[in-house]
């Protein structure tokens, strides 16, 4: 049996939910709402699946379905072609799955979020907006030219958008304010400056290569010009950057968690964000020409992963921690791909997909449990009163606390999240994690190599200091005494991404490398090679790390308002960590305010007072009024054309007054003048 | 035979003082009368031509005028009645009011 031509369908499963909810949603049960998506994303996965199965009966033979011609201008000629080969639909199962999964998540997820907002009705927008985000990627995914990966890439960035200004209305705690629509902004023009990047590549790309489909690309690059290729992967590299979140365009992903949590976990940590990766992967022919290239991509992906990681010790929103965790795991996986190791980056993408969702949608369960424990909390004070005005971060580390007890489940997977990320053996993270480490040491990428072994150090201590924070010790806040376990449609998924982030790492087993087997068919890949030292290096750091989050927040664990006992230690560094070495602030300092200040001398000089004030008012109404008014009205109109027929009608009046003393009334003075009118008449005819 | 010239003459005559009855009498039964004097100068005119050269077509002509005037004449006199019976003067300086 061949499934390949059920290709298209990907696409169109979600967006056959998409239009239900869109048409029918109005009428729909909140519960149908989001099975409906969730079905749409299922059968998506179950398309990838049967695409996977005929691709491996095929030997993995790269196969491809047209649905239509598109653009076919002069030399350009780019159709919808769908591309099944295994690295897409290695995307296209991880894109699926797991969205499925959160989809799942996101029905009981959604009910309780729009319950504390009070607006449901918002539930069915959210699956709408959901279920078109499915559908980008999957054209991303299986795009087989830039062009349409583009259609893709734009379209996850323009769902990235809406959802992470879902509530736009509100900040994240619930308060009118613009935080989250400004946080969704800054989210789209960030991107919008990688895309810049990526456009341009594209544009080079076919002026240098003649085409923009993925083959004819390929095929074309080893006979170009060395400096054309260069230039074409840094300028995608600056799409990579946006996209990925990658320095120096990584700022609008921490920024994106004033999402709903669903969105963090399939958008900002699973999927979307792993596009850039994904591009690097799919460009590979193009990345392996031009080493150099390579060596910026690799460092730029190892100084994102040890700057991001820093950063996440010092943050206390938990879902702030892993939006800069997912930073520095994106920072592994491009310098993973950008050393040529295409497979180890993408094992990495897979695994990280598994457990980083796994992390927030757990955190998303903690920070409802915390809700459902202040709600609980306000009811039990009688009316709300006093509670109301408190401002409650149910995002907080400090406000959390013993959690364990109050929600085992949750914290049960999050451990296993939290130890598969922090790369403990047997958990999937460990391998992957592994063998981009081993690949870097390899390969004599040793800055790389270095930087990404802090990195992880880094990773297993914020990870530590996290599960310290929120599950340890005694609640600092009574909504976390208070806290409820979420129910089982938000741990069942839960359960599945635990059971993957667990056993993921068989996917490409040292030794086994199914993983590189089956990429083999598309990309050029090594089989990553087990190096003892390098998986003992990095264990012994990653327990070492959980050890040092124990000694500070284990122990003893953190009190109500006590500060963080990292700040002792560190001091200022800790306050940089805190403050994200002021980034924000010097992006602000640098581009920002000098953008705002070029607007406002735009807006107020150049088009308030030269344009509007200047041009239009004086020059062109001034003398639009001064043409009507004077030459037109009191010249042309009034003194000319009135003045002419005014002057008709007074001289009929004229002659009809003087005309009219004829008429005088006498029948016989009336025979006289028609007798002598006969006289005239006939006096001319005889005189004639 | 008469000469033709002594009846356009007369016809002539006849007609100038038809006209000047038009002209100068105020009374409208007068002022037909000098219309039908008038008109039967030109009948007089049309029978001397007609025996002079002739040919019928005059004949014809007078019997038409001859016909037009009885009817004119009816039709003249029931005005003169109707305008009578309203104003109670047959006047014609005082029928002046559809002056301008």
């Amino acid at each position: 049996m061949n499934f390949l031509f059920l290709a298209p369908w990907v696409v169109f499963f979600p967006l056959l939910g998409l239009l239900t909810n869109l048409i029918f949603g109005g009428r729909m049960r909140e519960r149908l709402i989001g099975w409906t998506a969730s079905a749409a994303s299922g059968f998506a996965f179950v398309v990838s699946v049967l695409l996977a199965w005929s691709l491996w009966a095929n030997h993995g033979e790269a196969a491809s379905w047209t649905i239509g011609e598109w653009i076919h201008v002069g030399r350009l000629a780019v159709d919808w072609t769908f591309r099944v080969d295994s690295l897409s639909t290695t995307m296209m199962l991880v894109v699926s799955g797991v969205g499925t999964l959160i989809h799942v998540y996101a029905i009981g997820y959604m009910h309780e979020d729009v319950r504390f907002k009070h607006d449901p009705g918002r539930y069915r927008r959210f699956f709408v907006f959901f279920n078109l985000f499915i559908l980008a990627m999957m054209i991303l995914v299986s795009a087989d030219s830039y062009l349409m990966l583009f259609v893709g890439w734009e379209g996850v960035g323009l769902c990235s958008f809406l959802l992470i200004g879902f509530w736009y209305e509100m900040d994240t705690l619930g308060r009118p304010s613009w935080a989250n629509s400004d946080a969704a902004k800054k989210a789209f023009i960030t991107n919008r400056i990688g895309d810049f990047g990526f456009l341009i590549a594209a544009f080079v790309m076919f002026w240098a290569l003649g085409s923009l489909q993925f083959d004819a690309v390929f095929a074309a690059a080893p006979t170009a010009s060395r400096a054309m290729i260069v230039m074409i992967t840094l300028l995608m590299l600056v799409g990579v950057a946006g996209k990925s979140a990658q320095i120096p365009l990584y700022v609008w992903l921490p920024d994106a968690m004033a999402g709903p949590t669903p969105v963090s976990a399939l958008i900002h940590a699973a999927t979307m964000v792993t596009a850039g990766v994904y591009l690097v992967a799919r460009s590979a022919p193009l990345y392996t020409l031009v080493p150099e290239a390579q060596f910026v991509v690799a460092m730029i992906g190892a100084l994102t992963a040890l700057f991001a990681a820093t950063i996440a010790v010092g943050q206390y929103d938990i879902k702030k921690v892993l939006a800069y965790s997912t930073i520095s795991q994106l920072g592994f996986m491009v310098a993973g791909v950008g050393m040529g190791a295409f497979v180890a980056g993408m094992f990495h993408l897979v695994t990280h997909a598994f457990f980083k969702a796994l992390l927030f949608l757990s955190a998303g369960s903690v920070i409802l449990g915390l809700e459902r424990g202040h709600h609980a909390m306000a009811e039990h004070a009688g009316h709300a009163g006093e509670h109301s005005k408190e401002v409650f971060d149910p995002g907080d580390m400090r406000n959390m606390g013993g959690l364990r007890k109050t929600m085992p489940t949750t914290f049960w997977l999050y451990v296993v999240g939290t130890l598969a990320l922090a790369g403990i053996f047997p958990f999937a993270g460990f391998w992957s994690k592994d063998e981009i480490l081993a690949d870097a040491f390899l390969e004599g990428y040793t800055a790389v190599y270095w930087l990404l072994t802090v990195a992880a150090f880094f990773t297993a201590f914020y990870m530590g200091r996290q599960i310290w924070m929120v599950f340890f010790g005694k609640a600092r806040h009574d909504a976390a005494a208070q806290a409820v376990e979420s129910p089982r449609i938000i741990t069942t998924p839960l359960m599945v991404l635990a059971g993957l982030s667990l056993v993921g790492g068989v996917l490409n087993l040292p030794g086994v490398h199914r993983l590189t087997e089956w990429l083999e068919h598309t990309i050029e890949v090594h089989a990553g090679e087990f190096v003892l030292s390098v998986a003992l290096i990095s264990t012994v750091l990653a327990v070492a790390a959980i050890g040092l989050s124990w000694l500070l927040y284990g122990r003893k664990p953190l009190r109500k308002n006590q500060a963080d006992p990292l700040r002792g230690w560190l001091g200022p560094i800790f306050s940089g960590m805190e403050h994200k070495w002021y980034v924000d602030e010097g992006y602000r300092a640098l581009f920002v305010n000098p953008y705002i200040a070029a607007a406002r001398f735009l807006a107020n000089v150049v088009d308030g007072r030269f344009w509007h004030d200047w041009f239009h008012d004086k020059v062109l109404a001034g003398t639009y009024s001064w043409l009507s008014t004077v030459a037109l009205n009191r010249y042309a109109d009034q003194r000319g054309i009135d003045a002419f027929f005014n002057g008709l009608g007074e001289a009929t009046r004229r002659a009809s007054g003087s005309l009219r003393r004829i008429q005088n009334g006498f029948v016989r003075s009336y025979a006289l003048s028609v007798l002598l009118g006969v006289v005239l008449i006939l006096g001319y005819l005889l005189i004639k | 035979m008469v000469p033709v010239t002594y009846y356009i003459t007369l016809s002539a005559v006849l007609f100038t003082i038809g006209a000047l009855g038009v002209l100068i009498r105020r009374n409208p039964l007068i002022m037909f009368m000098s219309i039908e004097l008038m008109l039967n100068a030109a009948n007089l005119a049309f029978v001397a031509f007609t025996r002079t050269f002739t040919v019928l077509n005059g004949q014809i002509f007078v019997f038409f005028i001859i016909a037009v005037a009885a009817a004119e004449v009816a039709v003249g006199l029931a005005l003169i009645v109707a305008i009578f019976r309203t104003r109670h003067s047959i006047n014609v300086d005082e029928m002046n009011f559809l002056k301008g």
